[in-house]
């Protein structure tokens, strides 16, 4: 294993303190915990919008912590939930008597561990929603399973209902903004080497050199299939032939695009698969709102992408427009 | 016989000792059909258990089951933290106040341990997941009319080895469906070492 790192164990701590250096006008630590907040939380006639999950997908949380996006982000260990104390501090420090929704991506761990702080934090006598993400569409949904897992798309919520808080909106509108985004975005993930979690020491899978793994979730978990490397064209169109094939888009139907690389994919292979997405989705008439291409919702060093389209209509378009101050989508 | 005070103290303490000793193979387990942090996670939070109860003065069997709960919850992470922390503060709160608890109070604590469980992970038996050591246990001790090493020890090992035929249903396993058929399952082998704990502690005389 070759890190920049210090030790492995702290890991989370020295990346946070070191996120916080970088944007100290925007955000802050909670002293002893790992959650990073808004330098100006709670704030007033606001609802509190808390995300987080494991570490290892940064700019995942804590770059979406700002005015105009979430107001905290939990971390947890690498590739692993946050507790309910800290999700629960969280909480606690972002809510103004609003209400606070929590915004978590579909793993089991991280919905036992929100749910507990949800829990916890009602008992405190404050009102908490929650939402939960499940954009990948690799792995099918089922009642005996967990169900889909939540990628990339993540980071549409996030923005999204960021908006929409941020214009005053009741609990109860800012949840049903966020479960119309949750009905409306599709992702899949494909990867070509696997990453390290720092206190392991070794990789969590392994990928044969001329191997990738279609649909493969941001922990490495398994996906739909292992094949031969192919061409950037090729892998887009089994990339986007899963995400259509899910979403019922007619042409006309307008959509936001994210190429999401996983954390060791130049951006010159994302602009790649950006120009197959492109051409996919035009040659089908569907029309191309906005577009996000770079590294939002990463597995480490693992090398590989994600695409996630976002169905848009007037309320969602106007809501990824809105203004937006967190360090890693500045709007 | 009765369970107390210093018994639960040095069931936690073998349990850490072997939780320790397989840190490299629960990760292993994970890694085949997980995110591979089991042991890594089960490890920070065992450790973390004793450290707290050591330097605790306890007057009754229910706070040390609290403060088990409370530094699982909070080192642990992952479905494993909830879970874990969900068992022991069920045991907790059913054992609320007592200086030292008798069979049948101990086999009411488990199985509310159990239903915890089953309600934190929406689980039931054959889904490949601790409840299919738990489930198992609690039937074993209803069975039995007092504390048995002998039957604890061999209900946890023989029930966590056939999780290895199970095709998982619940947690991150679930996504491998048939392919997780073959493995154990992590969450099981750290419950066997915790009942396997527990049936030291009653061979060495509760």
């Amino acid at each position: 294993m070759k890190k920049i790192i210090n030790d492995p164990n702290f890991v989370v701590k020295d990346m946070l303190e070191g996120f916080v250096a970088a944007y100290p006008n925007d955000v802050k630590l909670l002293p002893n915990t790992t959650v990073v907040v808004r330098e100006d939380a709670p704030v007033s006639n606001k609802v509190g919008l808390v995300s987080g999950g494991g570490s290892g997908h940064e700019p995942a949380h804590a770059g979406y912590v700002g005015k105009g996006m979430l107001d905290a982000a939990v971390a947890g260990e690498v590739f692993t939930s946050p507790t309910p104390d800290q999700v629960l501090e969280a909480i606690k420090a972002v809510d103004s008597g609003e209400g606070v929704l929590l915004i978590i991506k579909n793993y089991t761990g991280d919905v036992m561990n929100f749910e507990m702080a949800a829990e916890l934090a009602e008992a405190e006598g404050i009102n908490v929603q929650q939402v939960v993400v499940n954009d990948d569409v690799a792995v099918e949904d089922s009642s005996f399973t967990t169900g889909r897992r939540g990628i990339a798309g993540t980071v549409f919520v996030h923005k999204i209902v960021g908006a929409k808080a941020t214009q005053g909106a009741s609990m109860e509108e800012v949840k049903a903004v966020a479960e119309k985004v949750v009905a409306n975005v599709r992702s899949i993930g494909m990867a070509l080497t696997p990453c390290i979690v720092p206190a392991a020491g070794k990789p969590s899978f392994e990928l044969k050199d001329n191997e990738m793994e279609v649909g493969i979730g941001i922990h490495g978990e398994p996906g739909i299939k292992r094949t031969e490397v192919t061409t950037a064209h090729d892998i887009a169109t089994e990339l986007m032939e899963k995400v259509l094939d899910d979403m019922n888009l007619k042409s006309g139907d307008e959509v936001a695009v994210m190429i999401n690389g996983l954390g060791a994919t130049p951006e010159m292979e994302l602009y790649i698969v950006n120009k197959e997405v492109n051409n996919i989705l035009t040659e089908k008439g569907i029309k191309i709102y906005d577009t996000f291409v770079g590294e939002y919702m990463t597995s480490l060093e693992m090398a590989g992408c994600s695409v996630t389209l976002l169905k848009v209509d007037e309320e969602l378009k106007s809501l990824l427009d809105a203004e937006s101050k967190a360090p890693a989508f500045r709007r | 016989m009765e369970l107390q005070v210093n018994h639960v103290i040095t069931w936690m303490e073998k349990s850490n000792e072997k939780i320790q000793t397989n840190k490299d193979f629960l990760s292993a387990l994970d890694r085949a059909i997980g995110d591979g942090d089991h042991g890594i996670n089960m490890a920070r939070g065992f450790n973390e258990v004793v450290t707290k109860i050591k330097e605790t003065d306890y007057s009754t069997v229910s706070d040390v089951l609290k403060d088990v709960s409370m530094t699982l919850l909070s080192k642990v992470g992952g479905a494993s933290g909830p879970l874990y922390g969900t068992a022991f503060l069920k045991m907790s709160t059913s054992l609320k106040g007592r200086e030292k608890i008798d069979y049948s109070l101990f086999v009411n604590a488990v199985s509310e341990a159990l239903n915890g469980i089953k309600m934190r992970g929406k689980a039931s038996t054959g889904e490949k997941t601790l409840v299919d050591v738990w489930e198992p246990i609690v039937e074993q001790l209803q069975k039995d009319s007092d504390f048995e090493a002998v039957t604890i020890e061999t209900t946890a090992k023989n029930s966590m080895e056939a999780t290895k035929a199970i095709e998982a249903k619940k947690g991150r396993a679930a996504y491998l469906g048939e392919r997780s058929v073959g493995h154990l399952d992590p969450g099981s082998v750290s419950s066997y070492y915790i009942f396997s704990a527990l049936s030291e502690v009653i061979k060495e005389g509760v």
